[in-house]
This record gives structure tokens, sequence and C-alpha cells, in this order.
């Protein structure tokens, strides 16, 4: 009975951090059709401010909550000016321009904090269930995820930027015929996935040691579960997350955690095989 | 049709011949192998992405995995020549499989960049979580992390006394490179090769025309994992040793940056696009002022960029321009090629 | 015209080329220490602190006199944590810069890289790192601690202050996996049960569902060969879990690259370890050490285990290559063989002429307070695992690595 109930925190854990690790390139990918390779360092540098900012006397939950988010955010603001804006509509352009951007941000974080692991403690101590302790973190990072989904379905659904958005991603130009700047609303999508990539990397980093090119161990889920999900931007990230969450920590029970990692890419390849569009371009048509 | 062929295969010839013999008096040989061995990598990818449009995320997979069937027959069987050939055929068959069931599936663009880089990951993974005893092949210890070390290198055939190395091997592999170069060359002249390039223009066209467009790209796949597979067996010589980091994301990557910077839709852009990025690579590594990583991520972010072309075509439109002969006629349809994605996100 | 014009730019590229080359007609008279390090990467905090202590006992060399009248020079690479690049710096030492000998490799899987092409150019190699035992090879000499030395110290003293049940999480590579193996034999010996192993490739940075098997398990003891930064989370987890105080944690590789001091006090105290170095050593060799150490680099907090090792390392070549007196590599063999022990800062090192191993001292040890405070030395401990598989004075062609059977 205790054993479960920890499977089943540790499920919705995985769920959890991969809605997180996820969103900032969902937003993005949904939104504008840019599939940013940068990501993973963008939550790398979520990861670093965290830390750079707690060494500095500030509160954790501030650092992470607040300070991480805002300050990944004007990176990708700086870079949507410099670069993505000039390749909208060139996918595969901004893919390799975006992955190059990649490789700049490891290089320039191992220049300045050095190729050395560092990471923080975790604010939350352990938890009791039964005979059972559980990281206490656990059960932060599932709340935040939470969080995270109900504010951007509220945000996308009920608010008249989330109309404003939604209307110029499909038919810029009328969006813009009403007098709505389609490059104004990129900027600011752009901005807003960015800064979802750095909360999440700063959430992370402390149950992870960070070194500059940790961000790969998070792109190729996030690239996975984002085109997994399909073209809904909320069901679709909710549904590919559980699916390969739930996968993945049934194998890593079973077997290994390294088998967890495989089983999730290889139902990953299966999936996108008998549904070559996502989840929710068969099941979720039409929905956010 | 022959005449131009036979002129152009004798131009080539004669140039490969003249910079084989030239290079090493600048770079010693040792380098100079390594660089003909990305160069035939970066051929690999330049071939089924510049002129087939099928952008492979995991070209790293096919070069890791020539690598590591040559390794382990190497060491079954104590000679080279089985090896080598087996190190381009199962890469070649694995991409069939795997082409196969991509493109009769009709994937977009996108998640076939997904697919082959979640293949690129497993293999990754799998290779690199094998280092318990209980994962033999035939004699061979996989190793997991540690890779494969100490097994036979390269030999002249049917005599595994006689090893191939050093300044030898240089020239073997220069040779290879010229052959596939060739061979390729060949295949594109072909009836094959220009249905590929009409389906990498326009899909819809050729199947109404009743060609089989799947079977097409999938033999074509195979064939850019074959080349990819003999130049990881290459590269398993040459460094005496395989790993797991040959199917790590970062060796997709530098092999996608080698033909964009090279040129896409041209055979020598990806070549030399490889030879002169892992040349820079090796300079930069000396230096430990700016790091490495910081410089191959701006040189790909300001290519795609300002020079989305690549150099090749840049050059020969410059050369064009300025002397008003006729280039080479194809490099324009890269730049086309790749915004494909444009409709289908 | 084609002709001249390529033959121009051959030839101008060539003597830019040439241009270019780090001058090694200027190499002149010095003897060449080759050095392969991870200095960046992953494992820099393993491989930064060994190149500052190579780099300090040939400034020390040099600054004695040098060696048969001859500076010393160092021609080091920085194999960025990459092992493919080991066989590459390999190469480029034994067969460009022909180095008279090659200290370095971290990991065992460098190690391997790199061995075989020691023995085939006839390069003395020193590996100065605490692994798994076994290699058996006359053309390597090895000062790391093995499982004999520390493992068989550590298992008993550690189930002493626990309990019977064990359970054992390794890091999934050669050092891991025979180490694991090690683990349980001494386990078993002292009358224990290993309830479960678990092997992790390098990059596994989430431990949470391990932490629940732990558990489930019903043990008493963790002992965790983990290697590298992502590892490190295992102890963060284990810590945030509310773990520490429930079941005790040993290690045989947590605190060689100084990981104590990048863990909390909370998140360390109480860890159990056995190495041949700490820097809570109270020996004037030691505290001299450090003092040489904070001259060269500001201060001495830098210094590990594996530091101390290489530097003993380096120090052990440069006897040898004295009381031979020459640069001949069976000259130099002969001499370690020799029975040649020196005083380094961990104490007596005496190379075991049977296996190319390394008597020396252990320390059981606890983390407090970000230190490793020892609680027993065990001196002069013999490398009874390599020693019971191999003797180079009856087999000098051996070539293997040993592994051992459960």
């Amino acid at each position: 009975m205790d054993l479960s109930v920890v499977i089943l925190v540790e499920m919705l854990y995985a769920v959890a951090s991969l809605v997180l690790i996820s969103s900032g390139l969902a937003v993005v990918f949904g939104m504008m059709k840019v599939i940013n390779l940068a990501h993973g360092e963008f939550m790398m540098m979520g990861g670093y401010v965290t830390i750079t900012a707690v060494g500095l006397g500030v509160n954790i939950f501030v650092a992470m909550l607040i300070i991480a988010p805002l300050v990944v955010g004007l990176i990708g603001l700086v870079v949507e000016r410099l670069v993505i804006r000039h390749l909208y509509g060139r996918l595969v352009d901004t893919m390799l321009a975006t992955w190059g951007l990649s490789l700049l941000f490891i290089g320039l974080a191992t220049m300045i904090f050095g190729n050395t692991t560092t990471g923080i403690s975790t604010p939350i101590p352990g938890f009791t269930v039964g005979n059972y302790q559980i990281n206490g973190y656990n059960f932060f990072i599932i709340v935040v995820a939470v969080v995270l989904v109900i504010a951007m379905l509220v945000v996308l659904k009920s608010t008249r930027l989330g109309l404003i958005a939604r209307g110029t991603m499909q038919r810029p130009d009328m969006a813009a015929a009403l007098g709505y700047s389609p490059d104004r609303i990129y900027m600011a999508t752009f901005f807003c996935g960015s800064a979802l990539s750095g909360l999440a990397g700063a959430v992370l980093a402390p149950l992870v040691g960070l070194v500059p090119t940790s961000g790969g161990a998070y792109i190729a889920k996030a690239f996975i579960t984002v085109i997994a999900g399909g073209p809904s931007l909320v069901a679709g990230l909710i549904s590919s997350a559980s699916l390969f969450g739930v996968v993945n920590q049934v194998f890593t029970f079973a077997i290994s955690p390294v088998f967890g990692e495989v089983a999730l890419l290889v139902s990953a390849v299966i999936l996108l095989r008998l549904l070559p569009q996502g989840v929710t371009a068969k099941f979720f048509k039409g929905k956010m | 049709m022959q005449g131009p062929w036979a002129k152009e295969g004798a131009v080539t010839l004669a140039v490969a011949v003249v910079l084989i013999w030239l290079a090493p008096l600048m770079i010693s040989t040792y380098t100079l192998t390594i660089l003909i061995i990305y160069g035939m990598l970066g051929f690999s990818l330049g071939l089924i992405w510049g002129f087939g449009g099928i952008l492979c995320f995991g070209q790293a997979a096919f070069f890791g995995l020539g690598a590591y069937v040559y390794a382990i027959a190497a060491i079954n069987f104590g000679e080279s020549t089985w090896p080598m050939i087996l190190a381009v055929l199962v890469p070649a068959g694995f991409a069939l499989l795997l082409g196969a069931m991509m493109f009769y599936g009709r994937l977009g663009d996108v998640y076939l960049g997904v697919i082959t880089l979640v293949v690129t990951l497993i293999l990754f993974k799998f290779i690199n979580s094998t280092a318990g005893p209980q994962y033999v092949i035939g004699k061979a210890r996989l190793g997991g992390f540690n890779g494969i070390p100490g097994f036979q290198t390269l030999n002249v055939p049917g005599n595994p006394e006689a090893y191939i190395w050093g300044d030898a091997y240089y020239y073997v592999c220069a040779a290879l490179l010229v052959i596939v170069y060739l061979l390729v060359t060949a295949l594109l002249r072909s009836s094959f090769g220009r249905i590929a390039l009409g389906i990498r223009e326009n899909e819809v066209r050729m199947s109404l025309m009743g060609y089989d467009i799947a079977a097409r790209k999938t033999v074509l796949f195979a064939i850019g994992a074959a080349i990819a597979g003999l130049a990881g067996a290459l590269f398993a010589n040459w460094g005496e040793i395989v790993t797991p980091g040959l199917f790590s994301l970062g060796q997709s990557a530098e092999i996608i940056i080698w033909c964009i910077v090279g040129g896409l839709g041209t055979r020598v852009g990806p070549i030399l696009g490889a030879a002169g990025l892992a040349y820079l690579k090796f300079m930069l590594g000396q230096q430990s002022l700016i790091d490495n990583t910081l410089i191959m991520g701006l040189i790909l972010v300001l290519f795609v960029l300002f020079l989305p072309k690549g150099v090749v075509p840049a050059v020969a439109s410059l050369w064009k321009t300025s002397f008003g002969r006729r280039p080479f006629s194809r490099v324009h349809q890269a730049r086309r090629m790749r915004n494909r994605g444009r409709g289908n996100g | 015209m084609t002709v001249n014009r390529r033959a121009f730019l051959g030839t101008t590229a060539a003597l830019t080329g040439a241009a270019m080359l780090p001058g090694f007609a200027l190499a002149g008279e010095t003897i060449k220490l080759g050095s392969v390090l991870d200095t960046s990467g992953i494992f820099d905090a393993y491989g930064k602190p060994m190149d500052m202590a190579m780099r300090l006992a040939v400034s020390q060399i040099n600054a004695a006199g040098g060696l048969l009248g001859k500076q010393v020079e160092v021609i080091a690479y920085d194999t960025q944590s990459d092992m493919a690049l080991y066989s590459q710096y390999a190469q480029q030492l034994t067969r460009q810069d022909k180095v008279d000998v090659v200290q370095g490799g971290i990991l065992s899987a460098s190690r391997e890289a790199i061995r075989q092409t020691m023995r085939k150019t006839k390069t003395l190699y020193f590996y100065n790192v605490l692994y798994e035992g076994g290699v058996c090879d006359r053309n390597i000499f090895i000062n790391g601690v093995t499982p004999a030395q520390q493992v068989a110290a550590l298992v008993p003293y550690a189930m002493g202050k626990s309990g019977k049940k064990v359970y054992i999480l390794a890091a999934d590579y050669n050092y891991g996996q025979i180490t694991a193996r090690w683990i349980q034999k001494f386990v078993t010996d002292n009358g224990g049960e290993t309830v479960g192993v678990d092997f992790f490739p390098l990059d596994v940075s989430d431990f949470g569902s391990t932490i629940a098997k732990i558990q489930t398990a019903g043990t008493d003891l963790v002992i965790a060969p983990l290697v590298g930064g992502a590892h490190l989370s295992f102890f963060r987890q284990w810590a945030a879990a509310g773990m520490k105080d429930r079941i005790p944690l040993a290690s045989t590789t947590l605190g060689v690259g100084n990981e104590h001091k990048v863990l909390t006090a909370a998140e360390g105290n109480g860890i159990m370890v056995a190495y041949n170095y700490s820097q809570e050593l109270d020996t004037p060799a030691n505290a001299a050490f450090k003092a040489a150490w904070a001259a060269a680099y500001g201060d001495s907090k830098a210094i590990h285990e594996l530091a101390v090792s290489n530097y003993q390392g380096v120090m052990t070549w440069a006897k040898a290559v004295a009381q031979a007196g020459s640069l001949d590599r069976e000259a130099i063999i002969t001499a370690l063989e020799s029975g040649l022990s020196i005083d380094g800062p961990a104490g007596k090192v005496t190379v075991d002429p049977k296996t190319h191993h390394a008597v020396l001292d252990v320390h059981l040890m606890e983390f407090e307070n970000q230190g490793m405070k020892v609680i027993e030395t065990l001196p002069q401990r013999q490398p009874i695992d390599t020693q019971s598989v191999c003797d180079l004075a009856a087999n000098p062609g051996d070539n293997t690595q040993y592994e051992i059977d459960i």
C-alpha cells in the first residue's frame, strides 16, 4: 500500500516534470511554429540564474519563481530580436539557428561559470508515507506544473490577450488589419516561452547537478513530448507528458532507470508512426 | 551523357590526386586522415539532405553503428576485410528498415527529424549501458561507457599481420573518399538521381507521375547510411577505440553544421565544410581563450542568418559574376529545398 | 597558369602551416613528460587539481636541478572528459611528441583507451588514480588504492555501524561494475547480504525511484561507487528525502574529487569512506605539501585524493629516473621494481614489483563539516587483490585486466 503511494507520487512527479520541461517549447512551437532547440540551454540558464541569485542571498523561492523566469525571458527577447524574427516561416532554418544558439550558450556558460558541477540543496524537507520517505520537493514540482497548466488555459481561453495571441497565430494578416502588430505579439510570445523555460530550469535545479551542458538532457525529451502532443497546445502537452511519464516510471520501477528512458523513446517512435500528426490531431481536434 | 561524365570524372580525379599529394605538405597525415573521414561523413548527409531533401538528425547513428560493427566484427574475425564490408552493410540494412518505417508512414519533415533523433538517442542510451559482462557479441565485450578498445585495425586483405597505418592509411582513406565521390556522382547522373531531385523539388508531382516515392527515398537513405557506416569504420581504425560518444547528439549536430556551412545541394560543399570546420576545431582546441563550442555555435547562427546557402555555392556564384563562366548549376536550389518546411508545421 | 597558381598556393600554405606549428625544433635537451587529463568537461573536478599537482611536482623537480641534469618539460593535453580524445592525444604524445613518460588518465575507461597505445609504442605509463584493480601489464605503474586496500577495510567498518543488508549503487562502466562485484564479495565475506545492485550511466541525475526501491528492500546500508557530477545529485536527493538519518551511506569514490566540499555539511555528515589521503591528515609531510601548494596556487583548498596520487606518481617516476641514471625504459622499470619507495603527502608509497601497484596507507574516514575526519589508519596495505592474479616477475608478457568472478 505504502509502496503504491510512493510509485504514484513518482509517476505524478515524472509527468509533472515532463510538463514543466516541455511547456516553454510547447508555447513557442504551438503558437509560432518555431522549434527552439536552444530550449534546453534556456533551462540551463534558469538554473544558473537561480544558483547565482541564491548565492547573492536572495530567497530561493523568489529566485526560482520570479528572478529566473524574468532574466531568461529577457535573454529570449534579445534572441528573438536578433535572430528568430528574421527566420519566421522558415522552420528548418530556425531549428538550425537555435541549435547554433544552444552551442553558443553552452560555450558562454562554460566561460562564465566553468565546467564544474554546481547545485543547491532542496528547500523542502523529506516526507513520510507509512514506512517510506519521499523527496518533499516532488510535491512542489507537481504543484508548480498544475498551476502552470491552469494558468496557460486561463490566459489562452479567457483573457483578451490570449484571444489576440491565438488570432495572430492563425491569421497574422487579419490581426494586423485589426490593429495588432504581429511582430509585437510574436515577440511577447517568445518572451513568455523563454520565461517558462527559465522557470522550469530554475525549479528543477535543486534536484540535479548543473553543468553548462545540462540542457542537452532536456531538449530531446521536451522536443519529443511537444511533437507527440500535436497541434493542440495544452491538451497535447498533458496527454503526451502523461503517456511518456507513466511509461518511463513503469519501466524504471520494473527494470532500471535506463530502461525507463529507452522505453520512453521507443514509445515515442511507435506513437509517431501510428499518429504522425501527434496525439491531439486525432483525439482532441480543435481544442486548446 | 557519356562525354561530360567522363570529362568530369577525369577532372575530379586529377584535382583529387593533386590535393591528396599536396595536403601532407601542410598538415600531418594523422590529422588529415580524420579530416577526410569527417569529409566522408559530411558527404553522406549532404547526399540525402541536399539531393534527397531528407533532413536526418541522426546521421551519427549510422556513423556510430559502422564503427561499432567494425570493432565487434574485427575482434571476432581477427582480420579487417569482412568487418569493413559489414560496417557498410549493417548501417545500410538498418537504414532500409528505419527508412521504410518512416517513408511508408508518410511522416513530415519535423517528424522525420524527431524519429531520427530519437533513434540516435536510443542507440546511445543502449550502448552506454552495456558495461556489464553479460553484454557480449562473440568475443567482443560491448563495454558501455568505456567503448571498445584494442581491436584489429585495418590490414592488407588476406594478411592480418600487415597493418595499414600512418601515411598508408591516409592514402587508403583518401582513395576511398574519391571512389565514393565518383560513385555518388554517377548515381546522381543516373535516372535514379534525377528522380530523387524531382522528389526533393515536388513530391506530389513525382508521385502523380507514377514514381514510388517511399521506395526511392528509402533507398537513398540507405545509401547515405552506407557511406556514413564506411566513415565510421574508418574512424574506428583511426582512433583505435569506439565509444558511445559516436552516437551523441553533438556529433549529429556537427554533421548538420558541416553541410550548412559547406553548402547544401553541392557535392564538394559538405566535404569541404566538414574538413574545414574539423580543422578549425582542431586549431581552436589548442587555445583556451575562447570556448570551442561558442565559436561553432556562432558560426552556425551567422551562416543561417547571412549565408544560408553555404560557402561553396556562394563562392561559385561569386566566380560566376566575376568570370562569367557557368558554375555548378544546382546550387541555388539548396535554399528552396530547405524552406520546404514552411507550409506544414 | 593553373599549375603555377596551384603550386604557388601550395608552397605559401605549406610555409604558413610550418610557421604555425609549435616550435618543436626548439625543444632541445629536455625530458618530456606527457600528461592527459580531463581539465574540462564533467570530470574536471577530478582533473583540474590533478593537473595542478602534476605541474607542482614538475616545478619542484626542476627547482631542485631537474633530472639527469636536464629540465623536465610538460606536454599536457586536455581530453575534455571525452574518451575518444584520450586515444587521439595518446597517439599524439607517443608518435609526434615522442615523450619520455605519460602520466594521466582518470576514469578506468580512459586508462583502457590509452594503455595499449602506450604498450605498443613502449612509452612508460603511470596511472595515478584509485581504481577497480586487476590490471597486469609491465609497462604501467599504478599507485591508486584498489578494492582489497579500500573496500576490504570500508565494508566491515560500515557494516559494523549499520547492519547486514547492503544495497549497492554503482556507476555503469568498468570501474563501477568491477567494484560492485568486489563489494558483494566483501559483504558476503563479512556475513552480510547484498539486497540490490543498480548501475547508473554517468549522465543519470534522477534517483527518485531508486530511493524508493532502496527502502522497499529493507536496506541497512547503502554503498555507492558513483562517479561524476550528475551522480552527485544522488547524495542531494537522498538528503532531501530525509533518508540520511535512516540508512547510513558509504562510498568508494565520494570525496576523491572534493565532493564533500560541494555538498553541504547537512548533506554530507556521516558518510563513510576510505582513502589514501585526506586534507585533515596531521603529518609534517602533508603540512609541507599544503604549504607548497598554497604558495603555488594561492590556497590549498583544491587538493584531493587524486591530486595527491598524481603528485606521488610523478615523484615516483622522478626518483626512479634518478636511480636508473638514464631515460631508458628498461632501466627505469628495473629501478621501479627494486622496491623503490617515496614519502609523499599521504605517507610512504612503495612500488610492488610483482604487480606494479603500490603499497600504501589507507585511512577510514567520515565526512564531518565538509572535511574528512580520520577514524582509523591502516598502515602499508598490500594490493592483495591484484597480487593474487598477477605476477609480472614470473609473467612479464602479461597484458590483461583480471576481473573478479563471484
